[in-house]
């Protein structure tokens, strides 16, 4: 609860270890799950850039720097952390690194997917992400109002 | 939406002191403690750690006026607990992330299972 730092996903994929590394590495298969436009293939040390096809964050660009590729076993690479607000210099902020991992599991390989770095983000970068959900901020005016009125 | 509009919200600027609160290693420590063992004294707080009951009382400070703990009197002593309310706040972003990685591990689910070859 406490731990600001990391985000760790774990799916079980109903598909062989290759077939998943190749999803994930191949840049015409990933720009087809994680939509983007990918104008190069992943290679360790080089910057991968893209166009996000997401409804809504077609303005965002995709760019990453791969630091690994073990082959299928470990695909990792580093990028900003939600940099989607337009017109904003990104390159000159800490990075966040997303790592892949992926092992044989009784009817498929289980990915996991951790995303770590964010204490290193700027607090006015995370205080955005606020300011983007309001919902939340509509349950916390509703907590708010019936703290005032119990 | 412009830089300057960003920092102009009201949400922006509610939430930037919770993550400068969040943003030292001792204060993260301290909310870690006292949401693992729940309310607690300065006195055991500054227990077995190198940090000095001044610090601890200094670092509480800090966390209280973030609105992310505060301190009740308890005969002689101060009892100190976390406003979960504030925290789960400070989760917020993670949590937006952390959807954005399920949406896009669904889609690759679905790939998958779509394209098997």
């Amino acid at each position: 609860m406490t731990n600001t730092d990391h985000i760790e996903k774990q799916i079980l994929l109903r598909a062989p270890r290759a077939r998943v590394w190749r999803a994930l590495t191949d840049a015409a298969e990933f720009g087809r799950w994680f939509q983007v436009v990918l104008e190069t293939g992943f290679a360790v040390g080089k910057r991968t850039t893209g166009k996000i096809t997401v409804p809504g964050y077609e303005h965002v660009t995709f760019e990453a720097t791969v630091e690994r590729m073990d082959h299928e076993r470990l695909f990792s690479f580093r990028w900003h952390p939600y940099a989607v607000e337009p017109g904003v210099d990104y390159s000159k902020e800490p990075t966040t690194l997303v790592e892949f991992r992926l092992e044989d599991q009784r009817g498929g390989t289980l990915l996991t997917v951790v995303e770590s770095g964010f204490d290193r983000i700027p607090v006015q970068r995370r205080a955005l992400a606020f300011r983007m959900n309001s919902g939340g901020w509509d349950a916390q005016a509703e907590n708010i109002r019936r703290h005032v009125e119990s | 939406m412009s830089r300057a509009k960003a920092f102009a919200s009201p949400q922006a600027r509610r939430a930037a002191p919770l993550f400068a609160a969040l943003g030292d290693e001792t204060r993260l420590l301290l909310v870690a403690r006292l949401s693992a063992n729940g309310p607690e004294s300065i006195t055991a707080l500054s227990e077995g750690s190198d940090v000095t009951r001044q610090a601890v009382t200094k670092h509480l400070g800090v966390l209280a006026r973030a609105g992310l703990a505060r301190g009740q009197s308890r005969g002689r002593e101060r009892i100190w607990q976390l406003e979960p309310g504030r925290l789960s706040e400070a989760r917020e972003y993670l949590d937006q992330i952390s959807r954005q990685w399920d949406v896009a591990l669904d889609r690759l689910r679905t790939f998958l299972e779509n394209e098997p070859r």
